[in-house]
């Protein structure tokens, strides 16, 4: 019998923290889809969530207010969306490298700004208690859902509906797939790609913003450990497609809450060895979506991934 | 990708053009490889300086300190050449799979996986003579590493999985797993504060080089380097790995074996990446633990870029980055400034040292082919 409400404590843990873990995976990964979509890669949203955590945060200190604290993480996110187009507009310079390059730049000016911050508590971000029916404490706190995650469900759904049915994002589609088709029809590709860069970094740092403001809900230096490149690399897995970005999160969501379930059960051995399991499965998820033909189904023309 | 675009395709001044012509067209062009780098630094040191002035701090107090941490005296130097060390198997890692146009960035673990698998291999050799043991455990950790990145390189080659983010993830896996077997499977029970595994020895560990305060990493290094120059410029693999680079199809076409290439020079980039950690063991720390994971793999990567892929470049630039990070501890006393701002530094100059690609091949004194359209229009 016990040994029974263990299993369903992991299986609610582990739904609770899809839900809990998933939002930053999701915006980074829907704030990359439009970039992508566009043509162009940006690696270093890494960076630009470890920043929007800072600057969520310390803002968040400052104002006493969470949500002055997303603004600031989304208007800092789209500062490295534009530095990232900017320079990418140059010829001859690789958009991969500069995405690494702003990935190490982002975090360590975050590490360097927010250093002061590490020790003051900020005010969280509010959750909507959904699982107020059940008299269970561990369904009531599988089910705080955040506010953050409900925009972002309903961000995926706008931008599936926006890349296919609005004029912008036909014409991000267009500058996507083939750039010369897109300046036969007059529109300026550097510009567009620029924009939709700097759109993806607003997206990517309010995710950051969730990291610090809600959960884990603190801000420290290994706040992020390579979620923003998981969110890139559970793009390709979501075949560039916004409502797939959506599962796909869940999934990665899940998969990070894992090792933490299992811990809190008593199952501590081989802590680390869970703690890789989102890294495997996102390996795992590459290996299996990606073909020695190099054409990957669903993928922008213009993309320089190979 | 094209990231290293070589400029060297670039027409060579005209046949009948004078000997003296072709050598200073050969002259030009050497120096536009160091002169676009070395403004870059400099702009990217500029740029830093706007924002320390920002933040009501010295410039020149900075560059002050960073002479004196890291250049200024003998010790300076021996801590600089120390740390230089690590960052020349480390851009290997990434300047080696380059001459492929693959981007690795994945060396950080194998630098931890090295390190762990030298330690490893120690326990089973304790009692061994050294100077069989010592090669032994140099090889586990090479193996270790070439494995790991070589594993990369073949799933780019045979599953078209994307390196650059499989290399990342590969490098956040071998952490957690050398945690994983430092916390508990390898764990030396007298290690209470700071898990490690057992210590190698005095009789395993790897002294200085003759003469000098820095362990031997720097010189195998060294050597490291200049054998890869050796390889990538002077011999028909490296030649091979180019055109693969530059051209699959065109490669596959000429029946180069673009897979074993792939996967060879991805296994050597991590056999190097691992001899760090070997070293950071061996010489430096005497067990395996958490200080492996000390972030050598991602300066290694700014080194590799600031080089421009060029293993004899990476020589100096090691030394200068060896010399910035020297200089940290002293900064952060002196000026109140956190550790991280030698990461703001490296990161304004990887920025600028990309943005500078654009600029081969514009500068007329650097491009003898623009000489002669001069010549014309003048005409």
């Amino acid at each position: 019998m016990s040994d029974d409400l263990g299993l369903w404590t992991v299986l609610l843990a582990v739904i609770g923290g899809a839900i809990r873990v998933s939002t930053p995976f999701l915006f980074v990964s829907l704030g990359e889809t439009l970039t992508e979509r566009s043509g162009r890669i940006n690696l270093g949203l890494e960076g630009t969530l470890v920043f929007g955590a800072m600057a969520a945060y310390a803002t968040a200190v400052m104002t006493e207010s969470p949500w002055a604290g997303v603004a600031v993480a989304g208007l800092a996110g789209g500062v490295f969306g534009l530095l990232h187009g900017f320079i990418c507009r140059f010829p001859r310079v690789n958009d991969v490298a500069v995405g690494i390059a702003l990935m190490l730049f982002g975090s360590g000016l975050a590490f360097f700004l927010g250093k002061p911050f590490i020790q003051p508590s900020a005010p969280p971000l509010p959750a909507i208690p959904f699982g107020f029916w059940s008299d269970l404490p561990q369904v009531q706190a599988a089910l705080r859902v955040n506010v953050l995650f409900l925009v972002g469900a309903a961000l995926s759904v706008a931008l599936w509906w926006g890349f296919r049915n609005t004029k912008a994002g036909l014409i991000v589609r267009v500058v996507g797939d083939s750039a010369d088709a897109a300046r036969a029809m007059g529109y300026d590709v550097d510009r567009v790609r620029w924009l939709a860069t700097a759109a993806g970094g607003v997206l990517a740092g309010i995710g950051g913003a969730y990291l610090s403001l809600y959960y884990p809900g603190s801000w420290n230096e290994g706040i992020s450990s390579g979620q923003g490149l998981m969110a890139v690399a559970l793009v390709i897995f979501a075949r560039w497609n916004p409502l797939a970005c959506f599962g796909a999160a869940l999934l990665f969501g899940g998969a990070g809450a894992l090792g933490p379930a299992l811990q809190s059960v008593g199952i501590s051995q081989g802590y680390y060895l869970f703690y890789a399991a989102p890294y495997v499965l996102t390996l795992a998820l590459l290996i299996a979506t990606s073909s020695p033909d190099r054409a990957l189904a669903g993928a922008p023309g213009e993309l320089s991934l190979k | 990708m094209s990231t290293s675009a070589d400029t060297t395709a670039l027409p060579l001044a005209e046949p009948h053009a004078s000997a003296g012509l072709q050598l200073r067209a050969w002259l030009a062009r050497r120096a536009e490889v160091v002169a676009i780098p070395v403004g870059a630094v400099i702009v990217g040191f500029l740029l830093f300086s706007l924002f320390l002035l920002a933040l009501g701090k010295s410039p020149l107090a900075f560059l002050d300190l960073v002479w004196r941490g890291g250049f200024g005296s003998p010790f300076a130097l021996q801590n600089s050449l120390q740390r230089a060390a690590p960052l020349l198997f480390a851009a290997l890692c990434v300047a080696l799979p380059a001459r492929l146009g693959l981007v690795v960035i994945g060396g950080e673990g194998a630098i931890v996986l090295g390190g762990l698998a030298a330690a490893a291999a120690a326990i089973p050799l304790q009692g061994a003579p050294p100077f069989l043991a010592v090669p032994l455990m140099a090889l586990a950790a090479a193996l270790a590493g070439a494995a790991w990145i070589g594993g990369v390189g073949a799933l780019r080659a045979y599953r078209g999985v994307n390196e650059t983010i499989a290399s990342l993830l590969m490098s956040y896996i071998a952490i957690a797993l050398a945690n994983h077997m430092i916390e508990a499977v390898l764990r030396d029970p007298a290690s209470l504060n700071k898990p490690s595994t057992p210590p190698i020895g005095e009789a395993f560990a790897v002294g200085p080089l003759p003469g000098l305060d820095v362990h031997w990493g720097l010189g195998i290094g060294v050597l490291a380097c200049l054998l890869a120059y050796g390889l990538t410029e002077r011999t028909t693999l490296g030649f091979a790995a180019r055109i693969a680079g530059g051209n699959v199809r065109a490669a596959q076409i000429q029946g180069l074996p673009v897979g074993r290439l792939v996967v060879g020079f991805t296994a050597l980039g991590g056999a190097c990446a691992a001899l760090a950690g070997f070293f950071e063991v061996t010489a430096v720390h005497g067990n395996a633990n958490a200080s492996l994971n000390a972030g050598f793999g991602y300066t290694g990567i700014l080194v590799a870029f600031l080089a421009r892929q060029n293993p004899l470049a990476i020589l100096p630039v090691a030394f200068l980055l060896g010399g910035i990070e020297a200089s940290s501890g002293l900064i952060q006393r002196r000026m109140q400034l956190p550790d991280a701002t030698v990461l703001v530094l490296e990161g304004l100059l990887f920025l600028v040292v990309l943005t500078s690609e654009t600029l081969y091949g514009r500068f007329k004194p650097f491009n003898p082919h623009l000489w002669a359209e001069k010549r014309e229009t003048a005409a």
